[in-house]
């Protein structure tokens, strides 16, 4: 008989999934009429499943014959995952409005999204690894297309299946490959396996499928060489879902990884750290050099976004505790500084009509001086300059790898770093020393400016108080390795 | 007294100003004025409340005083640690001393967005202040490298025609440096497991990786001296940067990297600092007399005077690694008088830009005679400059030159000549720019200096003579530390060579 404290580890999980059908149905029924209290009961029921996530919340778990674990890790990322969709979803009220593009699916498949992401975190088999990863990416493609009027999005969305199939095929590959060289899927078995060898250098079998699982995973996390969809899919997509694509899947895809290859193949680590250590170094350097030559915010975003990317890695290429403390700390303040810079973008507006272009924002700083100060606040943080937020950051990723001896990776990413500085000099530079262009409306809607100065805020005064996310950073990575 | 948290005061004095200058509201003007009022009573209070360090300071101590420590990253150690000794106390005044009077100096000059613009500079003084006082490695460089940001928007909004070119150049030079130096901080922070200075200054580090360490923070610190040959970012950045701007950069900014020489390199890693001293000693020679060669040919007279800083502070590195008394205490005052000089040539270039808007040495000429007080004050400035006896620029240089000569008589000969050269391309630029004949239209109707002007002139004046006459209130405060440090560096050879020779 099932008994029910069995299922109690997944009940955020079947609570946002009810809702998630509940609200389906309403939509159904209601109509797009609804939309704008359908957004607001998703957001609500987001934050309900954090509360019960909260409250059961007593070391690590498992369920459903080990499919599915629960943890500190798996906690501190679910809790990034439900801010990230949430403020997407609120993000998007009145721009989706504005748009003309106001349709109850929206909140349904973003609470979809978040579903898959939860199940990611938790995977604890390469089955429901892959269950998980395919509900979030379902969802995304669909809202990647949402402005179904328009060519872009729908390029996007067809250009973000389309490779996005590809890689999960890469990861199904992997997957399988793995399973028939170990006979296992289960990451526990897997561990037990690979702890066995000993010093025998696992079957090339094996390794082949780890790189293919690699691969997988380093599509989804936009990680140079598998990044070439997000400049296109970042642009093409509305505005609100980019913010959405920049900060929660790539927290969900990035717990992946590090459930992945700290948990049943952490033993592996001399097989893949070099992998991973040039996925990081090619993310950061072309994150860094192709942005230079963007017009488009979006886009820029998008390379910013691959260069974070890179730098997440470092920690991952550590291979250690304190790396995994770093990622989830970068992790955090990549979310802030991200849905900061994308609710600046929102409000880049003329006449009711959105521009992305950077020389857009020429003089914002006449305009607008106080969207001029928060964006210049993300744009520094982004570069990673003391005082700010973005810097801790850095400062906990760079340590993890002089730790780890990974010197030479240290030294190219803090080089990359100074690259990228220069791009994010170069938008404060036209924000504060061009000549002021065409002022934008003055019609930010109140839920973006309350986004945006809590971001802003976190992003200024985490200096204060950097305690909190660190501890739990800390113990979630402690309990991940421990498990 | 003990409990008087002054140097946290000290610090964030300014950014409380900074706060209550940003929620000023009204029209245009009026927001100027009560921003202006509200910078220079802050930046005022401050120094006020700096001097309190002065006097309370124990001259006999080498150890850290007026110390605050309470716990900011528990779980890895990392203090808001405060606290100045010897060394660094001066620097704090120095830095509060210059802030009111770059406030004042921008009184007309600046016109547009003058509430940021006091924003930025009284977030500057905090940033400036905090890192000579931090004690600890992460938050010093927190300091250490935010400072970027005000900077980054002063010269950049409010600097001159290539003012883009210079920030961006600023920036990316000095942030190069500095993530270097961060990589060296993490590395000492995992080998000490500490990031506590007082304790770092006792902790060896191995010798082996002092070498790569050294490295790491010369590249930061050459790049803010600025050492030959990556100096190329400053005479751009002071051309470019409004007079207030270049003020603070020759007068705190150029400090911060020797100061760290001195706090870091010289007692953390003394190894390599002796190893690496001809280095040092080879550059800055080279940047005495090449640079000092360079100015003699400047047409603008920012460019000079830029040049001459250069020149200036690789008098201060000889000093820093000749590593003896004299020498190093010859360095630090050097690098004050260097700060309060040089600030005001600065000034001085800025009092007639102000009034023909151009630096063009050519443009001008005979100013002698309708600027007479002007011309006396730029007389004095200069032959501090150039090192007259009677000028704080003197003192520092012949503790230097007879710190040098016990180390390297090669190096002290060559620096001599250092100089000579600066004493030809400074009193040709006071001949052609004051004496001569004034024939230009513009300039015979050009006014001398102002109350305000004579106001921010005086205390500059004041304080280079008594630097030079009676420098020894400054010499008790610097000589305990420096007597200490230098205890330490002949220390710490010793024992390296005593392992290296049970090793053979």
């Amino acid at each position: 008989m099932l008994s029910m404290s069995l299922l109690l580890p997944a009940l955020p999980e079947i609570v946002l999934a009810c809702a998630c059908m509940a609200l389906l149905m309403v939509g159904v029924f209601r109509g797009n009429n609804v939309t704008r209290s359908l957004s607001w009961a998703a957001v609500f029921s987001l934050f309900l499943v954090g509360f019960i996530l909260s409250s059961i919340q007593t070391g690590r778990m498992t369920a459903f014959g080990g499919q599915f674990v629960v943890d500190d890790f798996a906690h501190f990322m679910k809790w990034l995952v439900i801010i990230g969709a949430s403020l997407a979803i609120i993000m998007s009220i009145n721009f989706n409005e504005q748009e003309g593009i106001a349709r109850f699916e929206y909140p349904v498949l973003i609470l979809f999204a978040a579903l898959g992401m939860f199940m990611m975190v938790s995977a604890n088999d390469l089955i429901s690894l892959y269950v998980g990863l395919e509900l979030q990416s379902l969802a995304l493609y669909v809202v990647a297309a949402f402005r179904r009027d328009s060519l872009k999005s729908s390029e996007a969305g067809l250009k973000y299946f389309v490779l996005g199939a590809l890689s999960s095929g890469m990861l199904l590959y992997g997957s399988s490959l793995i399973y028939g060289f170990s006979g296992t899927t289960n990451f526990e078995g897997l561990a037990t396996l690979f702890n066995g060898l000993g010093s025998t250098e696992p079957g090339v079998g094996l390794v082949v499928g780890l790189v293919f699982l690699i691969a997988g995973l380093a599509f989804k996390v936009s990680a140079v060489p598998f990044h070439m969809w997000t400049p296109d899919v970042y642009e093409g997509a509305p505005t609100p879902v980019t913010a959405f694509f920049a900060v929660a899947p790539k927290v969900a895809a990035i717990a992946l990884f590090i459930r992945v290859l700290m948990g049943p193949f952490g033993p592996l680590i001399a097989e893949w750290q070099q992998v991973i250590v040039l996925i990081s170094i090619a993310s950061m350097v072309l994150g860094a050099l192709a942005a230079i030559w963007q017009d488009n915010i979006k886009r820029l975003l998008a390379y910013s976004s691959i260069g974070h990317v890179g730098y997440a890695l470092i920690g991952l290429a550590a291979g250690t505790e304190a790396g995994i403390r770093g990622i989830l700390v970068y992790m955090a303040i990549y979310l802030a500084m991200n849905v900061g810079t994308f609710c600046c973008v929102l409000a880049m507006r003329r006449t009711g009509r959105m521009v992305e272009g950077i020389t857009d924002l020429a003089g914002l700083a006449r305009n607008h001086p106080m969207l001029a100060l928060a964006m210049a606040i993300f744009m520094f943080s982004m570069a990673g300059i003391p005082p700010l937020a973005g810097f801790f950051g850095k400062l906990y990723i760079f340590l993890a790898a002089i730790e780890a001896g990974l010197y030479t990776l240290a030294i190219i990413g803090v080089l990359a770093s100074v690259v990228g500085a220069y791009y994010y000099l170069r938008i404060i530079k036209i924000m504060y020393f061009e000549e002021p262009a065409e002022v934008f409306d003055r019609t930010i809607p109140r839920e973006v400016k309350f986004i945006l100065v809590g971001a802003a805020l976190f992003v200024t005064f985490f200096i204060i108080r950097p305690g909190v996310i660190v501890e739990g950073a800390a113990s979630a990575a402690r309990m991940l390795l421990a498990g | 007294m003990s409990d008087f948290p002054i140097l946290s005061i000290v610090t964030f004095l300014p950014l409380v100003g900074a706060l209550a200058i940003l929620i000023i509201r009204g029209d245009e003007e009026v927001v100027a004025r009560n921003a202006k009022a509200t910078a220079l009573w802050t930046t005022l209070i401050t120094f006020c409340l700096s001097l309190m360090l002065w006097t309370g300071f124990d001259r006999t101590s080498a150890a850290f005083q007026f110390v605050e420590n309470s716990p900011w990253i528990e779980s890895f150690g990392i203090n808001y640690h405060m606290g100045v000794d010897g060394i660094s106390v001066l620097f704090v005044l120095l830095s509060t001393f210059l802030t009111p009077i770059c406030v004042l100096a921008s009184w007309d000059a600046i016109k547009v967005r003058v509430k940021e613009y006091m924003v930025a500079f009284l977030i500057l003084e905090t940033l400036m202040v905090g890192m000579f006082c931090a004690l600890d490695f992460v938050l010093f460089y927190i300091f250490f490298e935010g400072v970027l940001i005000p900077m980054f928007l002063i010269i950049g909004v409010w600097g001159g025609k290539r003012r883009v070119y210079a920030a961006f150049k600023f920036f990316l030079y000095t942030l190069t440096g500095s993530v270097l130096m961060l990589l060296a901080i993490l590395a000492i922070y995992l080998q000490a497991g500490t990031s506590e200075i007082p304790s770092l200054l006792n902790f060896v580090l191995p010798a082996n990786i002092q070498y790569w360490l050294w490295l790491a923070f010369f590249a930061s610190f050459a790049v803010k001296v600025p050492m030959w040959p990556v100096h190329t970012w400053l005479p751009d950045a002071h051309v470019e940067a409004p007079t207030a701007g270049s003020v603070i950069l020759a007068g705190v900014l150029l400090k911060m990297g020797a100061y760290g020489f001195l706090r870091f390199s010289v007692p953390m890693l003394p190894i390599a600092s002796d190893f690496f001293t001809p280095l040092i000693f080879a550059l800055s020679i080279i940047a005495v007399i090449y640079t000092s060669l360079v100015a003699l040919v400047q047409l603008d007279m920012k460019k000079l005077i830029a040049y001459s800083s250069v020149a200036h502070m690789g008098f201060v590195t000889l000093g820093i690694f000749s590593l003896n008394q004299q020498g190093v205490t010859g360095a630090i005052y050097q690098m004050l008088s260097h700060g309060i000089v040089s600030a005001a040539l600065f000034l001085c270039v800025g009092v007639i830009y102000d009034r023909i808007h151009t630096r063009e040495i050519a443009r001008y000429g005979g100013l002698a005679e309708r600027m007479p007080v002007y011309a006396v004050f730029f007389m004095v400035f200069m032959l501090a400059s150039v090192g007259l006896p009677g000028t704080g620029g003197f003192i520092g240089e012949i503790l230097v030159l007879v710190g040098l000569f016990q180390v390297s008589t090669w190096a002290a000969t060559l620096a001599a000549t250092g100089v000579v050269l600066g004493a030809a391309y400074m009193l040709w630029l006071y001949r052609r720019v004051i004496f001569g004949k004034l024939s230009r239209g513009d300039l015979k109707s050009i006014t001398d200096m102002s109350y305000r002007e004579v106001a921010v002139f005086t205390p500059l004046l004041v304080l280079t003579i008594w630097m030079g006459v009676y420098p020894m209130p400054f010499l008790e405060i610097i000589e305990v530390s420096v007597a200490n440090l230098v205890e330490q560096h002949k220390t710490a050879m010793l024992a390296a060579e005593a392992i290296s020779l049970a090793g053979q």
